[in-house]
């Protein structure tokens, strides 16, 4: 059997998966659209199968999640589908349950947060109700796992008597309408899956995709748009109005005889308090700031060191047992090289930044679920729409600082591919934590009095970069209008921290995989550059390796910006496995007795130091986007097209910018 | 008048909803509908965009998006 899940976003409905489904899930991707749903097993019967559609309010043939959804309940005919309904809201989330009526499939209400309306004096006549809408209604609190037996006991019910809503809740000259169309199309649609209602529907909307569908005649469409235009004169509004507006009056009545809306709550005046302040005139943006600020100090600070160095200390401790047992049962040298300095090494340094992403991840998941995130659109939409962004681009630039890997993931929550696309190309020029001990080495030795000024400058000038690049891609290839900014703004609720954990082994189990893909085949590429010369043969000394050979190639390139030299090259390829190891490569490759200063001149130094703030980000990031840049294209070819191209034009852009640097640097004497 | 022109705290009705595609679906489809009651609570800090208080809900649009929200007092 199979279920689908329905509602409005923040209508409790990924509360109540989880709690059907528990740990057995997993993310599903629709063929062809980015649009994401989860599919699970009923915990106490794994034959029904569970999938959880898209948060959606309507739907209208306007958004990918609403025609996805619409589609799969069409053609995937699923036995039962639960629309989720937010009893604290129960007049907008029933347009939607209406519209599901329209469908013509069975339909379970699961009236979600009941323990809250009545906690507060309102009431719903669940019977009455289920009475006026044709269909079951059981009231449900998905946090609290209340009602959810009853629910499933109403759904297998419905599935096996295949019980359809029989409503007719159209009145007046839009009943009259779709009736007339009724009769007209009930040949045409016996060969699609619409229902005879659902198309007629769709045909007083004006959704030009039914009529293709359907096929109709110009004639039929003529005498189509011809009841339609009689129908809006006597209406006295267009077509879309008068269907929102018939739907919605419909409600109305509804709630009038079955709702007795609840006082306001503890919970939404407490709400209303916190917001005064938190969306406040002088302090909602101030506040903001405090609150990145400390996520950042405990996630990147001593608090996330600490477990990051404890879980590398382990890893370290694994990767040193197994180099002792390769050392003892006589392995031969190059395959422990291979095993141990290169993979394990490779891979192992990768998975110690996983607490660190995960801790991001946690609180990222704390300030979506608790509300506070579609605060944060709400207050940052104007400043980054002057950019051709909307609001909710602010979040994964702000992660961007940390590390690019879970700024570009968190693009997902952003409401078009549009947006998606341009806040990836965006984060990468907020300088990540990796380059932080880069520019610490460096400031130490070519600036010691005016470190702090220069690493601020640093992160400046790629937030710089970023608005300039806005400027330009907004220009050139991003010219559309960001999709409206209709939004609604959730009551602050205490987060389920079921639905927190559940996302933060998610993301982990996304960082594993890749951490054993694309990285462990970066590492082994490196590790063979820097550990084999051309011809091949393993060598001990650096200086010989293909690295190096491909860092003198490189070095004429470099030689205009001031670092022409062999090794300054090798670290930047290097680099790309995890930019901290452009310090640890140059380390190595330094003779004795040379120092920093023997391959860099102030000016050059300033010229490197811009390249490694803006040139393409390591092969975690580059595979972060490579990944999401597929998944919004139709093809993975041109997903990957376009994420080489991105890389491409960094490094482009980083030879040139430090190429100026370097040029006014030495005019101004440095 | 248009919703964009309500001052904090006043409360309206709609007349209509001006435009067309995607947007004033999106308008219609969240209960902006003729008749729907709505209240302006507060500006975003910045001054843009507003929120709106209607059918017990909160709602959030920019003042592009009012100024095609008819409404009278």
């Amino acid at each position: 059997m199979k279920i689908a899940l329905v509602g409005n976003q923040n209508c409790g409905k990924t509360t109540l998966f989880n709690q059907l489904t528990g740990s057995n899930q997993h993310v599903g991707n629709f063929p062809g659209v980015t649009v994401e749903h989860k599919v699970g097993q009923y915990r106490q019967n794994k034959d029904i199968e569970i999938i959880d559609l898209p948060g959606i309010y309507s739907f209208s043939p306007y958004t990918p999640e609403e025609v996805v959804s619409r589609d799969y309940i069409l053609k995937e005919k699923p036995d039962v589908v639960v629309d989720v309904v937010d009893a604290t809201n129960i007049e907008r989330n029933l347009y939607l349950t209406l519209q599901l009526v329209e469908l013509g499939v069975p339909v379970v209400i699961a009236l979600n947060m009941m323990d809250e309306v009545r906690e507060n004096g309102g009431t719903v006549q669940v019977e009455l109700l289920a009475e006026e809408l044709g269909i079951p209604v059981v009231p449900i609190s998905a946090v609290k796992n209340e009602g959810v037996d009853e629910l499933m006991l109403a759904v297998s019910k419905t599935a096996k008597n295949h019980i359809l809503p029989k409503l007719d809740f159209c009145r007046g000259p839009v009943h009259d309408a779709i009736h007339a169309i009724v009769h007209l199309i009930s040949e045409q649609v016996k060969h699609t899956s619409f229902t005879l209602r659902f198309a007629a529907t769709g045909l007083v909307e004006g959704n030009p995709e039914i009529a293709e569908i359907l096929e109709l005649s110009e004639a039929d469409i003529d005498i189509v748009e011809h009841i339609v235009s009689d129908m809006e004169t006597h209406a006295g509004t267009d077509r879309e109005a008068a269907l929102a507006d018939m739907r919605y009056s419909f409600i109305e009545e509804i709630c009038a005889k079955t709702v007795k809306k609840p006082e306001k709550s503890k919970a939404s005046m407490l709400s209303e308090k916190v917001d005064k302040i938190l969306t406040g005139k002088y302090t909602g943006i101030p506040i903001f700031f405090c609150v990145m600020i400390a996520i950042f100090f405990i996630t990147f600070g001593e608090i996330g060191t600490w477990l990051s160095d404890g879980f590398s200390g382990i890893i370290d401790a694994g990767i040193a047992a197994i180099g002792d047992w390769f050392a003892a049962n006589n392995i031969s040298d190059w395959f422990t090289s291979l095993a141990v300095d290169g993979v394990l090494a490779g891979v192992g340094s990768v998975l110690s930044f996983m607490p660190i992403v995960l801790m991001l991840f946690f609180f990222l998941s704390l300030l979506e679920d608790s509300g506070y995130m579609a605060r944060v659109a709400f207050m940052m939409d104007k400043p980054l729409r002057k950019l051709g962004l909307s609001g909710k681009s602010i979040v994964p630039m702000l992660i961007g600082f940390g590390c690019t890997v879970p700024a570009v993931m968190a693009t997902r929550t952003l409401a078009s591919d549009r947006d998606r696309r341009f806040t990836i190309m965006l984060t990468p020029f907020m300088s990540c934590t990796a380059k932080l001990p880069i520019y610490a080495v460096f400031t130490a030795a070519f600036f010691p009095n005016h470190g702090g000024l220069v690493m601020t400058l640093l992160y400046l000038f790629g937030i710089l970069m970023a608005v300039v690049s806005a400027l330009v891609l907004k220009k050139v290839s991003f010219s559309g209008n960001p999709i409206p900014f209709v939004m609604e703004l959730p009551v602050y609720r205490m987060p389920s921290w079921k639905s927190i954990a559940l996302n933060i082994w998610d993301k982990a189990s996304d960082f594993l995989r890749r951490a054993f893909t694309i990285i462990l085949v970066a590492t082994v590429a490196i590790w063979f550059l820097q550990s084999f010369d051309i011809s091949l043969n393993y060598i001990k000394d650096n200086g010989e390796s293909i690295l190096a050979s491909l860092g003198k190639l490189l070095a004429p390139v470099f030689a205009p910006l001031g670092f022409g030299d062999w090794r300054a090259c090798s670290s930047l390829i290097a680099g790309l496995s995890a930019k901290e190891v452009v310090i640890s490569t140059i380390e190595v490759l330094l003779g004795p007795g040379e120092t920093l200063s023997s391959l860099f001149t102030l000016a050059s130094a300033g010229a490197f130091l811009v390249f490694v703030l803006l040139y393409m980000p390591c092969v975690a990031a580059y595979s972060a986007i490579n990944s999401e840049f597929c998944r919004m294209e139709q093809s993975l070819a041109k997903g990957r097209l376009k994420a080489f191209f991105f890389m491409v034009y960094q490094t482009a852009l980083a030879w040139v910018i430090a190429f100026i640097v370097y040029q006014v640097l030495l005019f101004i004497g440095v | 008048m248009n919703l964009s022109e309500v001052k904090v705290g006043g409360k309206v009705t709609v007349v209509q909803v001006n435009g067309e595609g995607i947007l004033r679906r999106r308008l219609l489809d969240m209960g902006l509908t003729p008749r729907t009651k709505v209240e302006v609570i507060k500006l975003a800090p910045m001054g843009d965009p507003i929120e709106l208080f209607l059918r017990g809900y909160k709602l959030t649009i920019r003042k592009d998006e009012a100024e095609r929200i008819e409404v009278v007092e």
